[in-house]
């Protein structure tokens, strides 16, 4: 053998056990990052699963005309502004009728959520054949029945201990036995907007919020990035000062931290232009200022690495360079620049501290219908709900953010697929 | 240790390079030849192309100087020379590609048929649909070979309905040879072809526009000796309708294409004469240096 190759064959054992410490140092950093996303996902899924379900609870109401000071002649507009509350609240009576203090009354009055009467409006309204029958109906409970239900309230506890009292307790233990408390899936979490009683709050504004604002950010960034990105690598003069200054700034502000665009936007949009507050508008505007310097130099790259021989040929064909652009360049990056959108959209959809600045962090209970109403957002929901004290709300929290989470998945599939469509393309 | 370390190859280069330098000093003056002008006949009757006075810039570097020369009507021209040589540049100036690159600047007096083809009013989008280029690399557009062929006159409205097009796509690509290959995939994918399909494609996509002039910028270089031939019988048969100007390295096929031949050497035109006389008896001692091997 030759002496080299004794060398060599000496060495071999240390580079091997090299080999496999690198092997051995990057598997255990990959099984470390996925325990922490497990941990992660378990903890949300198990806090937020519970707030798929919501407690209803079933009365037999009397719609008696007199008790709701209306009659079967009376226009839609009395039939509006009649008491229902009243109705509901003689219903709980008569169903305990030795309740007789005034604290437990009231006590009783709110075993049910105050939706209840306007559940029953609605229905009159829709039908109001129902006036003077009795019927039976499934109202939301209380959020501190609900929270009972799911089992996170434990009777064993001191009653000064309990959010829900002894003598509450029979009512609930009464009403679970006549099979008038069920959990059922939760549509109010879909269907209605925020509300300071948990039980009726819903992400359906945040939602429509988010989505309003993503459409203003996408139709304003998408845009003017590819512009910018494309006059940039393609019709810019090389090694000018005022360019190059340009492309550093560009780089700068994809690393601003993103409140200071918040500010920005309270300053300039809010402040000089008078771009409503709290509207899709404005969070749109400021998402945009965050998300175009993230597609720019998503895009610049795509460009960037468009074979140079593809536009030769197309310039040599007598393509002007704008056609060569859309024809040849922008098509064959499009792949790359979507990618570089859906990365810059996701990182908006999830953005919360420059809205704060911008007034999206309001109380807002109606869902809005356009870009110009007042409006909140999936991560400042989340916000907002977390902060607040009732224990409702911390499952409520925990499913928006599986909704949030939900929805940055459905952007990376989307994100996918056009990949996938745009390269078949050759 | 240190005696094992004498037997690896690193270690004995020492030895080498303290050899003799190599012989190639000795006949360096040789190759010192004043280059003063072009000789042969770089000119010609009633030229298609002719250049004067041709000197190219990138930025303050100079790339061509003073060069001269007429392109005759339905000849085929060779252009020979060293790598680096500015071959490619001169190319370029003749359908102005050149002016996509910012830095390079092009002086002197270009005409095709007479017309000044860098005159102010002079329209590049004309120009380069008139003098159509095939590029070294073959380049098909990532789009189906119909449309790879269908792309110039698209861009410039030459049909008015679809079966005008499908026939000039078919004529487009039998002239180039393609069609019989291709004829039941025209919706297949252009950069799935061979190469030598592929450069013939190219070829195709340029005669689609039925341009005056065609330059080939070594069209055969990334191609295998089968696929090279069937691209020089090729130009064999464009030659009747179409000007062709060729950039090779390759001696014979230079030879076994080309009217004329030009012989390029750092950025000057040595030589222009008929490719007979340039690979039999050439005037020039630099051509006689390159074309004999020993140069280049
Ligand atoms: N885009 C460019 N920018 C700057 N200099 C260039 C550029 N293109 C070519 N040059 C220079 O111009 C000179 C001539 O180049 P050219 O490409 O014309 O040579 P060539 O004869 O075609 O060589 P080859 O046979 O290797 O293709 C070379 O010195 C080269 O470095
Ligand atoms: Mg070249």
């Amino acid at each position: 053998m030759k002496d080299s190759t004794k060398i060599i064959k000496a060495g071999l054992n240390k580079r091997y056990a090299r080999e496999k410490r690198f092997k051995f140092f990057g598997l255990c950093s990959i099984i470390l990052s996925f325990a922490f996303l497990l941990i992660l996902l378990s903890t949300i899924v198990g806090r937020g699963l519970p707030a798929f379900q919501q407690t209803y609870m079933k009365l037999d109401v009397t719609l008696d005309e007199e008790t709701l000071g209306v009659t079967s002649n009376s226009s839609s507009k009395e039939l509006f502004s009649a008491k229902y509350d009243k109705v509901i609240r003689n219903t709980l009576y008569d169903m305990f009728p030795n309740v007789s203090d005034r604290k437990e009354k009231r006590a009783l009055r709110n075993i049910v959520s105050n939706s209840a009467a306007y559940d029953l409006r609605d229905k009159v309204i829709a039908n109001p054949e129902l006036l003077g029958t009795t019927q039976s109906y499934w109202f939301l409970a209380k959020d501190d029945v609900d929270v009972y239900m799911k089992g996170n309230i434990d009777r064993n506890l001191p009653e000064s201990d309990r959010r829900i009292k002894d003598f509450q307790l029979v009512w609930i233990d009464r009403l679970i036995a006549e099979d008038r408390l069920e959990k059922r899936f939760n549509t109010v979490l879909f269907n209605a907007a925020d509300s300071r009683e948990p039980e009726q709050a819903g992400m359906r504004g945040a939602i429509m919020g988010s989505f309003l604002t993503m459409l203003v950010t996408l139709l304003l960034s998408f845009p003017v990035a590819v512009a910018a990105a494309a006059y940039l690598e393609e019709f810019a003069p090389q090694n000018n000062r005022w360019v190059d200054l340009i492309e550093v700034n560009i780089n700068n502000l994809a690393a601003v931290p993103s409140i200071v665009f918040g500010l920005l936007g309270l300053a300039v949009f809010i402040n000089f232009f008078g771009v409503p507050r709290s509207t899709p508008l404005i969070g749109g505007l400021v998402l945009s200022l965050m998300t175009l310097p993230t597609i720019i130099i998503a895009s610049r790259a795509a460009i960037k690495a468009v074979p140079p021989s593809i536009k030769e040929a197309a310039i040599g064909m007598g393509a002007s360079p704008v056609q060569t652009l859309f024809q040849h360049t922008l098509p064959l990056a499009m792949p790359g620049i979507l990618t570089g959108t859906i990365i810059g959209m996701a990182q908006a959809l999830g953005e919360t501290a420059p809205l704060l600045m911008i007034g999206m962090v309001a109380f807002v209970a109606e869902v809005p219908g356009g870009i110009f109403d007042p409006a909140t957002v999936m991560p400042v929901q989340i916000y907002l709900w977390s902060d607040s004290p009732e224990r409702a709300f911390t499952e409520r929290t925990s499913a928006a953010i599986m909704v949030l989470l939900a929805f940055l998945i459905v952007m990376n599939l989307i994100a996918i697929i056009l990949r996938k469509k745009f390269e078949r393309r050759w | 240790m240190n005696e094992i370390l004498e037997t690896l190859p690193g270690t004995t280069t020492q030895s080498l390079q303290s050899d003799e330098p190599k012989p190639e000093a000795k006949t360096r003056d040789e190759f010192d030849v004043e280059i003063d002008g072009t000789v042969g006949q770089p000119f010609v009757d009633n030229p298609k192309m002719s250049s004067r006075n041709c000197d190219v810039f990138y930025a303050e570097k100079q790339a061509i100087f003073d060069v001269n020369v007429d392109i005759g009507r339905n000849e085929i021209i060779a252009m020979i020379g060293p790598s680096g040589c500015g071959k490619s540049t001169y190319l370029r100036v003749l359908n102005r590609m050149n002016d996509t690159i910012p830095i390079c600047r092009t002086t002197g007096t270009h005409t095709l048929d007479g017309e000044d083809i860098y005159a102010k009013d002079q329209d590049p989008v004309l120009l380069r649909a008139r003098v159509g280029m095939v590029f070294q690399k073959p380049n098909p557009f990532p789009k189906s070979i119909y449309d790879n062929v269908a792309y110039g006159p698209r861009l410039h409205g030459l049909t008015s309905n679809r079966s005008e097009l499908d026939d000039l796509v078919e004529a487009s690509l039998t002239k180039a040879g393609l069609f019989k290959e291709v004829k039941d995939d025209l919706q297949k994918p252009g950069t799935g072809l061979s190469g030598g399909q592929q450069q013939r494609l190219c070829i195709a996509r340029a005669i689609a526009v039925d341009p005056e002039v065609i330059l080939m910028d070594e069209p055969t270089s990334a191609l295998d000796p089968i696929a090279t031939a069937i691209i020089e019988e090729l130009m064999d048969d464009l030659k009747e309708s179409y000007t062709i100007a060729i950039v090779t390295h390759s001696m014979q096929q230079a030879a076994r294409v080309s009217q004329r031949t030009a012989y390029f050497h750092l950025g000057r035109l040595v030589e222009v004469n008929d490719t007979d006389k340039v690979f039999t008896n050439p005037e020039h001692q630099l051509t006689e240096n390159y074309i004999t091997g020993r140069f280049g």
